[in-house]
């Protein structure tokens, strides 16, 4: 009992640092911090002319979003698949393996 | 902690690549030994690579008004050691820089430095001392996760203040700027990557706990140990 307590005060404690800055912190942007440190540079050095573009662009802020929800998806997919099958292996390890069917 | 293509002038980004091939290198060498001594390892690798696909996909808000996201190194780094964790690492910047226009091929080295090699020996050097402390496996591993986290955004300001001093206040006038921008925004995230390592290796604690004996993360129970 004590265990799941520990396990749901962790997920609450995970969730409420990542929503109590949303929900206190007024109408600020959440602008990436990649892109501030892009427009620290173009600011100190507006001569700098970056000497190489990326080989691929998401056409549309969608599209990009859509594809790092791809990249969580199948990060979480396997995670999910390993965890479960070690939970799997554990279970089946318990339970005494049935007795043979006489046919 | 990704520069962006093309934003490193080519000497640095040459450089960094130069820096960072060996590790990777050593790291695939390190991924291949594993999978051919231990193949019950495959699982636990397989988790810790999706384990830092999935956080290095996720933006979260910070307090300081801006977003960024967690790398989830320190995982594999605790698991496989730090070198494993070069070539994973490097396979996600990759993905990213060819498919989503985040990082870029031209910054790859640099970006594989702070966040496939950098992050995994810092947190794996937290890991140790923790535990070396007397702390317990849990403490270790928040640490381990933590530190791996905040490592990787350190050195990517570095990096970028090494590139781009400032005109009057150089490289340290830099660093502060850069620092102002990554780090400070990046302390809650790393504190929640370390709760999240701490829910996971609760989990693996129980289920994979054959194989954390093996990988030395867990010492041998003697009470369930075969006669």
């Amino acid at each position: 009992m004590r265990r799941h307590l520990v396990t749901v005060l962790l997920v609450l404690a995970v969730v409420a640092l990542f929503a109590v800055p949303l929900l206190a912190g007024g109408d600020s942007e959440y602008a990436g911090t990649d892109s501030q440190a892009t427009e620290l540079i173009e600011e100190s050095r507006p001569d700098y002319q970056p000497w190489f573009e990326s080989v691929f662009s998401p056409g549309s802020s969608e599209v990009e979003s859509g594809l790092f929800a791809l990249q969580a998806g199948v990060g979480g997919v396997v995670l999910g698949y390993v965890l479960g099958r070690l939970r799997g292996r554990r279970l089946a390890e318990r339970t005494p393996a049935p007795p043979p069917v006489e046919t | 902690m990704h520069i962006a293509e093309g934003f490193l002038p080519a000497p640095h980004a040459l450089g960094w690549t130069l820096v960072a091939a060996p590790f990777v290198v050593h790291g695939a060498r390190c991924v291949v030994k594993e999978v051919r001594e231990h193949p019950e390892s495959t699982l636990l690798l397989g988790a810790a690579g999706a384990f830092t696909f999935v956080l290095s996909a996720i933006k979260l808000p910070s307090v300081t008004g801006s977003s960024s996201h967690p790398t989830g190194t320190g995982l594999g780094a605790v698991l496989f050691r730090p070198p494993v964790m070069a070539l994973l690492g490097t396979i996600v910047l990759l993905f990213q820089a060819l498919l989503l226009a985040h990082g870029g091929l031209t910054t790859l080295g640099a970006n594989a430095f702070s966040m496939a090699v950098v992050g995994p020996w810092v947190g794996y050097g937290a890991y140790r001392l923790v535990k070396r402390c007397g702390g317990g496996l849990l403490p270790a591993v928040f640490g381990a996760m933590a530190l791996s986290d905040l490592a990787t955004y350190v050195t990517t300001a570095l990096q970028l203040a090494l590139a781009f001093p400032d005109a009057e206040s150089g490289f340290l006038g830099a660093a502060a700027k850069f620092l102002g921008v990554f780090a400070v925004t990046q302390v809650p995230l790393a504190i929640g990557e370390g709760l999240l390592g701490v829910l996971l290796f609760r989990v693996l604690t129980v289920n994979a706990r054959p194989e954390l004996v093996r990988l030395g993360v867990l010492r041998p129970d003697p009470e369930r140990a075969e006669p």
